[in-house]
């Protein structure tokens, strides 16, 4: 049987709310150029475009990031990626974190993504991480957008990244913060330039995903909450014995950092060696590599989530998809509508075969 | 005729639990109370002399006079207590991160007025514990609020022996949905707090200690369930004679007994036929006078109108003759404790005993009350606790006269003037106490009140008492503002967890199933007909820390399907709106119960359109009279719940309306 992810086809299913609306979708070409000036209220609807799965708005934001696109996306800004168990200390890190950043006059997006409750009871969610990343100051170069990860493969909203995409364009440093590790397509090293694992004094889980290789190693270390002592120096030096890996790359030191968000110790040193990071992956010319090899990631992991592996392979299978991927590296969103819309008439004419009007479904109107 | 005998019990203390607009108008108000009977006083502080800022701080826009009164600095105090003899007066305080500062203006009030400190007595509540639980005044993280606890203790029982310097509050912990269980245990336990923290201070020799123990007292909720309320009042009572003797070694069993003020539950006041409150208040005061060896040291009741807004004089003094009545015309104070022997009583008595201790031992194995705050452990026990209470409101099986049964009623006559029937706050207040203020700064001594507060902020570092330096502050003329900002310098400033990131279980539990069931396809079919999951702000601005109504409604839209942000207590408007604005959402819910709507929400609705958000529907909920509700309707808000909406699949089915209307959808209708 095919395995395809119900929502997928939400769309093509009679049951389809098909009341009309009158959401206003913004003008893309000139959001964009509202957004590279920087306009806090362009960010907003932008991001909120990106969210929107009505298949004109769809259309609109591959035009929207199209727009953002180009060099810029391979070069520009820091996106940071931020994960560690429940309970950690992330979003109190992530705030000291941005304490600094700031002090250097540095703007600064945030992606803050919580759980979402099952489908069957209701698919709701509690986005708290605001409260716990803010200052009580009220701050202009600052913007934080909490995400429900709805119920998605891995635990990482899927609208991550082309929010992110957005973020880069208009801020100089991204922070994506999500809880716990992935566990299947995407693994936590796909989601930034710089990717920084948060672990709890005396928990042996960080150790043991290391080990079993479950995680590709993070770029940082941080054992948060170093004010207990002895647990996290233990914690510590644990980590750094498990570490070295095969697939470490050459000339960099993988730190590990004490730190206490609370007491505001390490804090300066740790916030240094996400700067010498970046210089690290700038300097070597892996900073556009690993982008373009990210997107490819989530243009995948996102194909596989909606049609599944058959859909894959009615794509072209993944090694031409990479490929495929790889020829335009800053049209890669654009890319993944096109697939995406590919593979939506592959399965409803699959699906359908008594009534295969194309042309009504909305989505159809644009393939190429 | 029957006379009433001579050798009667004394009475209980009878208070009032009042203050508005300014020291002026409180000082009135309480000289009236006293002509009236009331035999002690009970001051109601507003919330930015709570949460220690200065009338002209951006935060207590809206807030000055409100819930209570405005006290700046001395001559402030001294106005308040406009010929009251502080030496003959019984003066109760609901303070409590700012406690040390204004038992500091109270006994520099003294000194100045040449009255000597040992002969001040009252109680300052002091119980900074429970505010991150439920009141939400705390400014201070838990080490330094523990901190200035023990310090007011050591002070006064060396320098103003016959005050109580912490009511250790039970009261909030109900409001907040605690089971009388949860009640004896977290109360208990924040009692033990205290006490090992002011042991490890140091300052006062063992051989002093039962001294400390014996002036601890308690602050404490009576709801309407009374047999069960005045079994829990006599369970606190055996539970702490027990604790005292075993872990204080206190043998002298007089500093062992239990004492306890009272305020009668407000929070099961209603506002539809709110006449019905009297009789609830009488019934439960009735739970903490019936039982001699159980009964309160002090009563204030809540007047029948609370629910609906500020009570008039009247209405206060309705509330002070139901105590009168109870005192003096029947024959309870004629008897010994009535309820001693009782079988029914004594068992239930161990219920709770055996239930609480459970609890305790819990709590201890977690490190005990602050670690288990820290954890989020109390708070989400307390969530469940009050959405339980909800959902059995909401589906009949907690039965509310005229709220979920009962509700025809002929027109009150009591209610038929509408805005009349309570009290507003002065409109002018503000700007009178900001006046005031502003010329208080220019007739200081500026060199002694910067001396004052450099002594206080060495202390607050060396760990010396805070209460010597904090008088010398009194005495120089230092603001609430200027005290509060110099120990947040030190000790900085704490955000709690919210309690709201707790499970849900299952579906049985969330209230009536088929609504539920019908509120998650209208969230679900019009989150498809946007494009996007609807998405909840959820905003508590002003100064107002009663957070338990925002978290509720937060809880259920997430159990619903919205994605809800809450952004905890003590916002601004322009953090709202900003949050609005980053959030992207389609519906901001506002929660203000402090009486601040009008300014709160106006301010609101103008950083939405500074933000070009002026589509974005905007909901309010609080304690907001009818004529309020119709005038922020007028100023574009789209839905006011009151305590009258008391069902919240209602209300989030109306929130749905709301933004379905604004979105241009048909509205949904009542719930099925």
């Amino acid at each position: 049987m095919w395995s395809v992810n119900p929502t997928a086809l939400s769309g093509l299913a009679p049951c389809i709310d098909r009341e009309m609306t009158h959401v206003k979708l913004p003008d893309p070409e000139r959001l964009a150029a509202r957004i590279l000036r920087r306009e806090r209220a362009a960010v907003a609807d932008g991001l909120n475009l990106l969210d929107n799965k009505l298949a004109e708005a769809r259309d609109r934001a591959v035009r929207l990031l199209a727009c953002l696109s180009g060099e810029r996306w391979l070069k520009d800004g820091h996106l940071v990626g931020v994960t560690g168990p429940p309970g950690a200390g992330k979003s109190s890190l992530v705030s000291a974190m941005i304490r600094e950043w700031r002090h250097a006059g540095r703007m600064v997006g945030v992606l803050a993504v919580d759980p979402s409750s099952r489908p069957e009871l209701g698919g709701g969610a509690l986005l708290g991480d605001r409260i716990r990343i803010k200052n009580s100051s009220y701050d202009d170069g600052l913007f934080i957008r909490s995400l429900a990860n709805r119920n998605q493969l891995g635990g990482v909203a899927t609208e991550v990244w082309p929010m992110s995409c957005l973020m880069l364009a208009c801020f100089d440093i991204v922070v994506i913060e999500t809880v716990g590790v992935g566990q299947t397509e995407i693994d936590i090293a796909d989601i930034g330039d710089t990717v920084c694992y948060v672990a709890q004094p005396a928990s042996g889980d960080t150790i043991q995903y290391l080990k079993s290789g479950i995680i590709e190693i993070p770029d940082i270390f941080a054992v948060n909450k170093c004010d207990l002592g002895p647990p996290a120096r233990k914690t510590a030096s644990e980590i750094g014995r498990s570490a070295p890996r095969q697939d470490r790359r050459e000339d960099w030191d993988y730190p590990v950092c004490l730190v206490s968000a609370t007491m505001n110790t390490g804090i300066k040193e740790f916030h240094d060696h996400f700067d010498r990071h970046r210089k690290f992956l700038a300097d070597t010319g892996l900073l556009g590599k690993l982008r373009t090899r990210h997107q490819s990631a989530w243009v995948i992991r996102l194909l596989k989530e909606e049609f599944g592996t058959i859909g894959l392979e009615l794509a072209g299978g993944r090694a031409s998809i990479e490929a495929r991927l790889g020829e335009d590296p800053s049209d890669q969103f654009g890319e993944y509508e096109r697939l995406r819309k590919h593979l939506l008439s592959r399965f409803l004419s699959v699906n359908q075969p008594t009534n295969p009007t194309k042309e009504e479904h909305p989505d159809e109107q644009a393939i190429v | 005729m029957v006379v009433a005998r001579k050798d009667r019990d004394p009475p209980w203390l009878m208070r009032t639990y009042s203050g508005h607009s300014s020291a002026k108008a409180s000082n009135a108000l309480y000289r009236t109370n006293l002509a009236k009977g009331q035999t002690g006083l009970s001051v109601a502080f507003d919330l930015p002399t709570q949460t220690g800022y200065d009338a002209d701080s951006p935060l207590a826009r809206g807030e000055v006079g409100k819930v209570g009164v405005p006290i700046s600095h001395i001559e402030d105090m001294d106005q308040l207590f406009d010929q009251i003899p502080l030496d003959k007066m019984n003066t109760s305080m609901t303070i409590n991160a700012t406690a040390a500062w204004l038992l500091s203006l109270y006994i520099g009030l003294a000194q100045r007025r040449g009255i000597d400190p040992t002969k001040l007595s009252g109680t300052t509540q002091n119980d900074i514990v429970k505010e991150y639980l439920s009141r939400g005044t705390y400014i201070y993280p838990p080490g330094p609020s523990m901190r200035l606890i023990a310090d007011t203790i050591n002070y006064t029982v060396k320098h103003v022996p016959k005050w109580n310097p912490t009511n250790v509050c039970s009261y909030h912990l109900q409001e907040a949905g605690a089971t009388p269980v949860q009640e004896l245990a977290y109360a208990l336990c924040t009692a033990m707090a205290v006490l090992d923290r002011v042991k490890a201070s140091g300052e006062i020799p063992p051989a002093e200690f039962p001294q400390v123990v014996e002036r601890i007292s308690f602050f404490v909720n009576a709801g309407i369930r009374f047999v069960e309320e005045c079994c829990k009042l006599r369970a606190f009572g055996e539970m702490w004679d027990a604790l005292t003797l075993t872990r204080y070694q206190v043998e002298d069993p007089k500093l062992r007994r239990f004492r306890y003020g009272v305020q009668v539950n407000s929070l099961g006041l209603t506002e539809p036929q709110p006449e019905n409150n009297v009789q609830r208040i009488v019934l439960e005061m009735l739970a903490v006078v019936l039982s001699k060896r159980a009964r309160a040291r002090a009563i204030q009741l809540p007047a029948w109108n609370e629910a609906m807004g500020l009570p008039r004089p009247w209405d206060q003094q309705w509330a002070l003759r139901m105590q009168q009545v109870m005192a003096f015309e029947t024959d309870l104070l004629e008897y010994a404790d009535i309820l001693d022997g009782s079988p029914v009583i004594a068992a239930k008595v161990s219920e709770l005993i055996e239930g609480a201790r459970k609890e305790i031992e819990n709590v201890e194995a977690q490190g005990g009350i602050i670690a288990a705050i820290e954890s989020g452990y109390i708070k989400r026990e307390l969530v469940a606790s009050h959405m339980n209470r909800l959902r059995a409101i909401e589906s009949g099986d907690l039965k509310i006269i005229g709220v979920n049964c009962f509700q025809e009623t002929a027109e009150s006559p009591l209610t038929a003037g509408g805005g009349d029937a309570i009290m507003k706050s002065d409109e002018t207040a503000e700007r009178m106490q900001i006046e005031r203020l502003q010329a208080h700064r220019k007739t200081r001594n500026d060199a002694e009140v910067r001396a004052a507060l450099q002594g206080l902020t060495d202390a607050a570092k060396s760990g010396e008492n805070i209460m010597p330096s904090s008088i010398r502050c009194a005495l120089a003329g230092v603001s609430t503002g200027e005290w509060g900002d110099s120990l947040r310098a030190v000790f900085g400033e704490f955000r709690p967890p919210t309690g709201i990131d707790i499970t849900i279980d299952s579906r049985e539990v969330l209230g009536k199933k088929d609504q539920v069931t019908d509120l998650r396809e209208r969230v679900a079919s019009t989150g498809n007909a946007l494009g996007r999951p609807l998405k909840l702000l959820v905003g508590k601005p002003g100064l107002d820390g009663h957070s338990n109504g925002a978290e509720q409604v937060a809880v259920k839209a997430r159990d619903v399907g919205f994605e809800v942000v809450y952004d905890g207590i003590r916002l601004t408007p322009q953090q709202i709106a900003q949050a609005a604005q980053e959030e992207g959402v389609h519906v901001v819910g506002l929660s203000i119960l402090s009486g601040s709507h009008m300014e709160l929400v106006e301010s609101v609705l103008q950083e939405l359109r500074s933000r070009d958000l002026t589509g974005l529907p905007v909901v309010a909920g609080g304690i907001i009279p009818q004529e309020d509700a119709d005038r922020l309707v007028g100023l574009g808000v789209r839905a006011v719940y009151t305590p009258k909406d008391f069902n919240l699949n209602a209300i989030m089915g109306d929130i749905v309306d709301v933004v379905r209307e604004s979105n241009g959808l048909e509205r949904l209708g009542a719930l099925h």
